[in-house]
């Protein structure tokens, strides 16, 4: 082996600082919005205030029951909606003052897919995350297709270039979805819930790969799951929603208390500790 | 993967304009006074070339003053609702939505036949009644079908299918007032018509002038089409993706409405064509609308070219309107395309 490749093998394992790395990639300071059917009404639901910090290369899974505003709260991170309160910065610069494509070409953010209007080739899919990388009209460039064609290699995607969207099995689709994304080349990827359709095999796949992508290409994952055995081996933090409020930010080990789970979920569980150092959560039967 | 260029755009579209070209030759051949292809050919190139002098006078007469005249309406008409019709069906997210459906043609409509009552015999008047129907209808639609400060595709369709349904009970009410004669030229503009004679003399500079505003209509549109293949995979992801999606939507609304209004008002409601054309297209082409726009707008204006062809000689000397023509032909058409996609 040269040792070039030697050089290269030890860069995407081992995580080596970049000047820009000093700074954290994502940071959210007091964040803080509330929901209200109408401008006078009071705020059905508020959120906050959430604060906590994402270095580069790092893995952030959002955890919480249903309606704990978890949804809301990545659609902050991505600068979707304007916080009540606090900021969300993204690289030292306000994610909702972004304009649009400079926030696309920043920040990626996947959601459940919806439905097509008109059947669409996944090629034709990927090359979409282009977009915001060129003129309003644009024609794809060979560099476009490139890139596309490397988001679909980094997914594993690649023999799936030329079906159809609609004829994808979900772990196939969700793959190309991660595949757009990426070919945003974003520094920040936002997931909602992307294991939902998935059987536990292809969840593990999905986190795998996450997680390699974050180590290689310097990316910084927010997740949002219901998964918490996945996500307490997957990701470096977990911030715990509950009710609206940020109850809880750290890593796995700190935050996975079997009290605190247990009111969250409103559930019987038992937190044990695995010799990994990463906890691991058990309903507990017969109760 | 093979991306879209601009030159497969350039390509296809020279390939329409030639069955265009073929069939506008065509249309001028037929008709009572006979005249062969090679002088309806060598007519065209000259009159194109400024060489008038060297024309027959009954060439020059029958082919510039009284065919070609009404096939380049039909052709700005059919491109008008073609171009219209794929800017609805995104606008909407509906493969159904046609140029239409948002009760332009009825205000158009309304418009018409109030001048038919009060002021029928002015030149000119009823194209204009219609068009400020037509803008009428826009305005009211568009306020009616916001929610939450933007255009949201179910409350603006509910909205448009409410005023299409209010204007066309209008309509019907002001039609019993009509007279026998009136009656039918009304019938005949509800149907679609292209036998009308132009409103004015200067007939080279009406069309200019209509021409000029399908160009900056369509193209309006055309540079939204990167961005509505993005709103069609979803209003949300595009928006993630960077897309300024209400205001691609209002660009959208108003130069869709904008053409249909500019058709509606010329010729009457041609049904079906700016429905079946953007279908037609996406069956062959695909649904990029970098190609689907120009493809609709040329296949659009052939549709209508064959159909008003076939409307003049099919029971020559009555000539049957070419509304009645599309309806005939597309309605089958239509049946297809909807099995296919229950299918």
């Amino acid at each position: 082996m040269s040792a070039g490749a030697g050089n290269n093998s030890s860069i995407s394992s081992q995580p080596v600082a970049f000047p820009s790395e000093t700074r954290p990639r994502l940071k959210a300071e007091q964040v803080s919005y509330a929901y209200a059917a109408t401008d006078r009404s009071a705020p059905k639901f508020t959120l906050g205030p959430a604060t906590f910090e994402a270095q580069h290369r790092e893995i952030v899974a959002i955890l919480g029951p249903n309606a704990s505003g978890k949804s809301t709260l990545l659609r902050l991170l991505a600068g979707l909606i304007q916080p009540l309160s606090g900021r969300v910065e993204v690289d030292g610069v306000e994610a909702s003052e972004l304009d649009l494509r400079t926030r696309a070409q920043r920040i990626a953010l996947v959601q459940q897919e919806s439905e097509l209007l008109f059947p669409l080739r996944v090629w034709e899919y990927v090359l979409q995350g282009r977009y915001p990388h060129g003129r309003r009209l644009r024609f794809e460039s060979n560099e476009d297709c490139l890139l596309a064609g490397n988001a679909l290699a980094q997914v594993g995607a690649d023999a799936l270039r030329d079906r159809w969207m609609d004829r994808l099995s979900g772990g196939e689709k969700q793959r190309v979805i991660l595949a757009r994304a990426l070919a945003q080349q974003p520094s920040l990827l936002l997931l909602d819930e992307p294991t939902q359709h998935l059987d536990i095999g292809g969840k593990v796949e999905l986190l795998r790969r996450l997680r390699r992508l974050s180590n290689e290409n310097r990316y910084t994952v927010v997740v949002v799951t219901h998964e918490l055995n996945l996500a307490a081996e997957f990701s470096d933090r977990i911030v715990l929603l509950h009710k609206g409020k940020c109850l809880r930010v750290g890593a796995p080990a700190e935050v996975y208390e079997r009290e605190v789970l247990e009111e969250v979920f409103e559930a019987p569980l038992d937190v044990e500790m695995r010799p990994s150092g990463r906890p691991r959560v058990i309903v507990r039967s017969g109760q | 993967m093979r991306p879209l260029t601009p030159r497969r755009v350039a390509g296809i579209c020279g390939l329409l304009f030639a069955m265009l070209f073929v069939a506008v030759v065509v249309s001028l051949r037929m008709g009572t006074y006979p005249i062969s292809v090679s002088e309806i050919v060598m007519t065209l190139f000259r009159g194109v070339a400024g060489r008038r002098d060297e024309i027959p006078s009954e060439f020059w007469l029958v082919v510039f003053g009284l065919r070609l005249p009404r096939i380049a309406v039909g052709a700005l008409v059919g491109a008008s609702l073609s171009v219209a019709g794929a800017g609805f069906q995104a606008l909407l997210r509906n493969p159904l939505a046609d140029p239409y459906v948002l009760g332009v043609s009825s205000g158009a409509a309304l418009g018409a036949i109030l001048s038919l009552t009060f002021a029928a015999h002015v030149a000119g008047v009823i194209q204009l009644a219609a068009f400020i129907g037509a803008a009428a209808t826009i305005a009211s639609v568009y306020f009616l079908g916001r929610r939450g400060g933007q255009l949201d595709s179910a409350t603006l369709l509910l909205a448009g299918i409410v005023a299409a349904s209010f204007l066309s009970a209008m309509i019907m009410f002001l039609m019993t007032t009509l007279s026998g004669h009136e009656l039918r030229g009304m019938a005949f503009w509800l149907m679609g018509d292209l036998s009308t004679p132009p409103p004015t003399p200067n007939v080279l500079e009406w069309l200019l002038f209509l021409f000029a505003v399908f160009g900056v209509a369509a193209g309006m549109i055309y540079a939204t089409s990167s961005d509505l293949n993005l709103i069609l995979t979803g209003e949300e992801e595009a928006r993630h993706l960077g897309v300024n999606v209400r205001r691609v939507k209002l660009v959208v609304y108003i130069s869709a409405s904008v053409l249909t209004g500019l058709a509606v008002s010329v010729s009457g409601s041609i049904g079906y064509v700016g429905l079946l054309v953007p279908h037609v297209m996406r069956m062959i082409f695909g649904a990029d609308y970098r190609l689907l726009i120009p493809t609709s707008a040329i296949g659009g204006a052939i549709a209508i070219v064959v159909a008003d062809t076939l409307a003049r000689t099919l029971v020559a000397p009555t000539e049957l309107p070419v509304g009645a023509m599309t309806a005939l032909a597309g309605a089958p058409v239509f049946i297809y395309l909807m099995r296919r996609r229950v299918r």
